[in-house]
């Protein structure tokens, strides 16, 4: 008998000791005499299930999880094997209600193929948009990318087809992609499990970008803390250059295209485009003032495109099922879908792709299921470490880049993290200075000033010393921060510290706190 | 345990010549030269300047501005505490403690016989499994108590 099973190679897996479960299966395979096929697929993202080994069976794939190599033996022994019952079995995955909710066209695959095989990709429907896009020619790619309504995922909400456009139009001897694949948020997994669960929709997408603008190289910049991903993504460029599909004569066609990993050297900084840029060209990640924008003097002086890893991974499914079948999802100028990270103290937490509109409330509460220690949420701080920090009061806000702007937060790069009633927002607001001192870049005097005098600010009120100065100053520093900074670093850190402060003036009560007993 | 060649500057001129074609070949000739002597010495930053036709202080700058890169040789084995918010949602700061009292470190120290070092990092992207922390490659999810014993026991074996 020949037995297929699928146990996930993606990190979240690994840290939760998959590598050691294939290798318990294997030898339970060994014993029994079975010619066993481990395929190391992406997760699927329901990582409280992790490791999620599933077993083909002819009613289809059958999970179980979580599973720990220790468990293993009783586990086959139990009929693991044969896809039969066991406390542990969940049944075919794609029936758990977490992913029955969602609308995967990003995450299609991620968790399903073998992500290092060209052929399951192919057969997946990999490599149709491509094929869609070379008829396009670079024009008709730009346009159906435009009325998509795309826009970046990495957290400006920038509309792809514009930045798309701007570089196609503007001259250079050459012109470059750049993907932005450092993704330091907290909270944040989304870019990760695409190169590690699906690296040739990534590819793709930069192809496709490479066509419509006419640049001939590009660099995904991968951040050092995930080597996995770069092992995965470095493997699945070497396939696509031998297949054809990057190099000379892109599959086939008159266009020329190459890939290239790089990897950072862990400053969080080299998130923001410009930094990202000085760090390729092999300077210090320092931020660049804008104008001139990237896209008409980026890498190396030359028009460069530079996105998000979930933006280019976008442009596959919306050239080969045309912008309408993307731009139907969504609400207002948020369109389409967006992979959204449910993580810290969350029952539930996973990849949740779904269209726009979807409310905080329902993401936390019904979705996420509430708090993994099981007491009351609450806080949420949603776009990563420069996030806002959203209080129950407003669980109504609809997932969509204008909403959560116009309650002083944003959606950032899709991630949400989740405290429980344990939480203390003072400890969180002082934080988010400490880490803009600590990973500031020093180019602009209000980040690199604003966020060491923010930590000193917050000490002295904690310590109770002229607790109601402390807060105007800290205000004032904020307000300082937000428009005087080049960037996003020293700009968008007050989110979290103003957040904090206004919606949970009580953990700022210093007085009363230290009145209280110990 | 991780071994790293002893630096000689013959070794150091042949990596970045590996490099050095590439372009903006600075970050990819640091890594490599870390990778290879597990620090980047004095010496290897005057070849570097040389080879790439660039001040010393250039590439000084570099190398201290990244936080991957060190220009002392580093403990054998550093676990990485992911410090971040996710982690911290998820019982980090309990687990921090724990292991600065278990290694009797504090964050940034390495231990005297040079074995273990402790260090935080901001993120891993394992935001739904924290807290987690990282040992030379590997990651490990779902840190408690008894999960960490074992990293630690690892990290000094």
């Amino acid at each position: 008998m020949s037995l297929k099973l699928y146990v996930p190679g993606d990190a979240a897996a690994v840290a939760v000791g998959a590598d050691e479960v294939a290798g318990a299966l294997a030898i339970e395979a060994a014993k029994r005499g079975l010619s066993l096929q481990i395929v190391r697929n992406g997760s699927r993202g329901v990582f409280e299930l992790e490791t999620l080994v599933e077993v083909e069976t002819p009613e289809g794939r059958i999970g179980y999880g979580p599973v720990y190599a220790d468990e293993v033996p009783a586990m086959v022994e139990a009929g693991l094997f044969e896809g039969k019952p066991h406390p542990r079995r969940v049944g075919r995955p794609e029936e758990l209600p977490f992913l029955k909710r969602q609308t995967r066209l990003t995450f299609a695959r991620c968790g399903i193929i073998d992500p290092q095989s060209l052929e399951d990709y192919r057969a997946h429907g990999g490599y149709a948009g491509l094929e869609r896009a070379l008829s396009l020619g670079p024009a008709g790619i730009v346009e159906e990318i435009t009325r998509s309504g795309l826009r970046g995922r990495g957290g400006a909400g920038f509309p792809t087809g514009v930045k798309w456009k701007t570089t196609a139009d503007a001259t250079g001897d050459r012109k470059y992609l750049v993907c932005n694949a450092d993704e330091g948020d907290s909270g944040t997994f989304a870019d990760r499990m695409i190169m590690e669960g699906d690296p040739f929709l990534l590819i793709e997408g930069m192809t496709i970008a490479g066509v419509a603008v006419g640049a001939t190289k590009g660099y995904i910049y991968v951040r050092s803390e995930y080597p996995h991903a770069i092992a995965a993504m470095g493997r699945a460029i070497e396939t696509a250059r031998r297949a054809g599909l990057l190099g000379q004569g892109v599959a086939g066609s008159s266009y020329a295209f190459d890939l290239e990993v790089r990897v950072g050297a862990g400053a969080y900084v080299c998130g923001e485009e410009t930094a990202l840029l000085d760090s390729l060209e092999g300077k210090r990640g320092q931020v660049r003032a804008k104008p001139p924008l990237p896209a008409h003097e980026g890498l190396f002086g030359r028009p460069t495109v530079i996105n998000n890893v979930l933006s280019f991974a976008a442009a596959p499914f919306i050239l080969a099922e045309g912008a309408e079948a993307y731009r139907d999802y969504g609400v207002g100028r948020s369109r389409g879908t967006m992979p959204i990270q449910l993580a810290g103290n969350i029952r539930n937490g996973g990849l949740f792709e779904t269209a726009f509109g979807v409310t905080l409330g329902e993401l936390v509460d019904d979705i996420g299921g509430g708090t993994l220690s099981g007491r009351l949420v609450r806080a949420v701080q949603v776009g990563g470490p420069l996030g806002a920090y959203f209080p129950r009061a407003l669980f109504d806000t609809p997932f969509d880049y204008e909403a959560f702007a116009a309650r002083d937060g944003l959606i950032g790069h899709g991630g949400v993290v989740v405290f429980d009633d344990t939480v203390d927002m003072m400890k969180q607001a002082r934080f988010a200075l400490e880490f803009c001192a600590i990973e500031s870049c020093g180019k602009c005097t209000p980040c690199r000033i604003g966020a060491v005098r923010g930590v000193e600010t917050v000490d002295k009120l904690s310590a109770g010393r002229e607790p109601a100065r402390q807060i105007e100053i800290l205000r004032d520093l904020c307000e300082t921060m937000k428009f005087g900074s080049l960037c996003a670093l020293g700009g968008f850190t007050p989110y979290p510290v103003m957040s904090a402060l206004t919606h949970f003036p009580e953990d700022f009560a210093v007085a009363e706190r230290l009145a209280e007993p110990a | 345990m991780l071994s790293f060649e002893p630096f000689t500057p013959e070794r150091a001129v042949e990596i970045v010549s590996v490099h050095a074609d590439q372009e903006g070949p600075l970050l990819p000739v640091l890594h490599a030269l870390q990778h290879a002597f597990g620090h980047i010495p004095d010496d290897a930053v005057r070849i570097v300047a040389g080879a790439l036709n660039l001040s010393r202080a250039e590439v000084h700058g570099l190398v201290t501005f990244y936080r991957d890169f060190r220009t002392e040789p580093g403990a054998a084995r550093t676990i990485k505490l992911c410090r971040a918010e996710a982690c911290q949602a998820r019982g980090g700061d309990a687990i921090a403690v724990m292991a600065e009292e278990k290694l009797g470190l504090a964050m940034g120290e390495t231990s005297k016989d040079g074995q273990v070092a402790l260090e935080e990092v901001f993120c891993l992207g394992l935001c739904a499994s924290g807290p987690s922390a990282m040992l030379g490659d590997r990651l490990i999810g779902r840190l408690d108590e008894q999960r960490l014993d074992a990293l630690i026991e690892e990290a000094r074996a």
